[in-house]
């Protein structure tokens, strides 16, 4: 460990925000990219269930 | 077999020929294309000069594209591309066939009228010959590559604009090379190594791209 | 309902090429490479903010490469393996294979998007420009249209099946041009550029930089394969929502 301070650590000799702002993006961009993979997935599986549905009721 | 051939190209030719027009556009497409370019950066004949083989490089990447429409979507529309691909031929000697044809009536012309558009620009003389004979050897590259672009795309709506999208991409080491073969010549230097790799895209595109194009066609046409 | 033969192979592991062997392995292995991830970031972490040292040109700005490489290996090894399947599924005529190819591409673009982002904020305090036209990043940016290109053609294509066939052929084209792109690439920008120093060169690098350059390559390379997972099940459901085994599963 070499950060004098949780200062130093945020302020990065000056160019926080480049370096917070980048791991920021990636980090924003996985966490969407993860939650919009998890409502697809949830929408595909509604989807299915109501054509399951549609086709039962055709049968009846 | 080169019969095969030649009668491929001699039929293209002929049906391009009764719609001269749909040519005709292509090159004045280039010419306009290239045209607008010091109405919206000025006529400082110094500036022009310089950007002169990107200029006309570029142009002629956005022309080929714009081409590329012809190629196989007449023939698809109205069954003979089916009618090729169940004939006996080998599929590849049809594509070439077609595509001799097709850079007859845009490369070439393209490369004629740049000697023309090297004048505009006040390029000199060992500038100008240099385009020339990049654009001989990279319009070929343009034609096979695009080719490949315009078998995907058969039948698709909206594929003009799909085309461009993915065959850009793949222009780019031709433009670096054809446009950096005119640079070196302005700046002194032989552009004998750019027009070599690009001959030997060209070459290499002869070579590899029937096949991608033949599986292409195969996808589309079912 | 179309069934194909499937050759045999090793330890049984065709039978991953049905969907729904595929769909259940699928769910099961994603939360181990979910955690991988996330483990391997976190150390990547530790070792890029508290192990590295301050760079002796660079400051601390640099640590931006912990990040940035990774994403822009990502983006062209996701690339290679896109086109691997994709000309696998084409040889052998595998539904799988393509499919597959085509639930790696968004993940694959998306860390093209992230290798300029992050280089553009790495330039800005380091080079003074957001974006200078190097080599290596007008390369990473056509690598991205290729990556939209091959997503644009799938997406245009009504029959998965020949939109899957199409995207591939599109996707090994690319593979091969790919090393010629670069290599022009860096051709033009060395030669524009005159003799000044390459604006993406990385600082000398310590070997606890490499290292967790290295393990967040790894993060990545994990999170990746969780991603494309998690995507292919997705696309599985969509376009098997008639068949028998996907209404079991939405109603289990």
């Amino acid at each position: 460990m070499h950060w004098a301070s949780w200062q130093d650590f945020w302020a990065m000799g000056g160019s926080g925000r480049y370096v917070w702002g980048a791991y920021g993006l990636v980090a924003l961009a996985l966490a969407t990219e993860v939650m919009m993979l998890r409502a697809r997935v949830r929408r595909a599986r509604e989807m299915a269930r109501r054509t399951s549905d549609w086709s039962k009721k055709e049968t009846q | 077999m080169i019969g095969a051939l030649l009668a491929v190209v001699r039929r293209d030719l002929l049906l391009a020929m009764r719609q001269r027009g749909d040519v005709a556009n292509v090159l004045l497409f280039f010419v306009i294309v290239v045209t607008m370019v010091p109405l919206g950066v000025g006529p400082d004949r110094d500036m022009l000069r310089l950007i002169a083989p990107g200029v006309v490089w570029v142009a002629a990447l956005l022309s080929a594209i714009l081409s590329l429409g012809r190629l196989f979507a007449l023939d698809y529309a109205d069954g003979t591309l089916e009618q090729i691909m169940l004939s006996g031929q080998p599929l590849s000697l049809a594509v070439l066939g077609k595509i001799a044809a097709h850079w007859l009536m845009t490369g070439a012309p393209i490369t004629a009228l740049s000697v023309v558009l090297a004048m505009m620009f006040d390029m000199a003389a060992a500038p100008s010959a240099t385009l020339v004979a990049s654009l001989l050897l990279g319009t070929p590259s343009l034609s096979l590559i695009g080719a490949v672009g315009a078998a995907l795309t058969l039948g698709l709506r909206g594929a003009g604009v799909l085309v461009t999208l993915l065959v850009l991409p793949l222009y780019v080491p031709v433009l670096i090379f054809g446009a950096g073969a005119v640079d070196a010549s302005a700046g002194g230097v032989s552009p004998g190594a750019h027009l070599m790799l690009l001959g030997g895209l060209s070459l290499a595109a002869a070579a590899l791209a029937p096949w991608a194009i033949g599986a292409a066609l195969r996808v589309s046409v079912e | 309902m179309q069934t194909q033969a499937i050759r045999p192979l090793k330890f049984g592991l065709h039978r991953f090429a049905a969907p729904p062997e595929f769909y259940r392995l699928a769910g099961r292995l994603i939360p181990w490479f979910g955690s991988a991830a996330a483990l391997l970031a976190a150390a990547a972490l530790y070792l890029g903010f508290f192990v590295a040292p301050t760079d002796f040109q660079q400051g601390e700005v640099y640590r931006i490469i912990f990040i940035h490489v990774p994403a822009a290996w990502m983006a062209m090894f996701i690339y290679a393996v896109m086109a691997f399947w994709a000309g696998f599924g084409m040889a052998f005529n595998t539904r799988m294979s393509s499919m597959w190819a085509c639930a790696m591409a968004p993940t694959g673009a998306l860390m093209a998007f992230l290798a300029l982002w992050t280089g553009a904020l790495w330039g800005r305090p380091t080079w003074g420009a957001y974006w200078a036209w190097d080599g290596r990043m007008t390369s990473t940016l056509i690598l991205l249209f290729l990556y939209i290109g091959f997503m644009a053609l799938h997406g245009a294509i009504d029959d998965p099946r020949r939109a899957d066939r199409a995207a591939g052929v599109l996707a090994l084209v690319g593979v091969v041009n790919l090393p010629i792109i670069y290599f022009s690439v860096q051709w033009w920008n060395s030669l524009h550029q005159g003799a000044s120093v390459s604006l993406t060169r990385a600082p000398s690098m310590a070997v606890t930089m490499l290292e967790a350059m290295f393990v967040m390559t790894l993060a990545f390379w994990m999170y990746s394969i969780a991603a494309s997972l998690a995507r292919a099940r997705a696309i599985l459901l969509e376009r098997e929502k008639r068949s028998s085994w996907v209404q079991a599963v939405a109603q289990g």
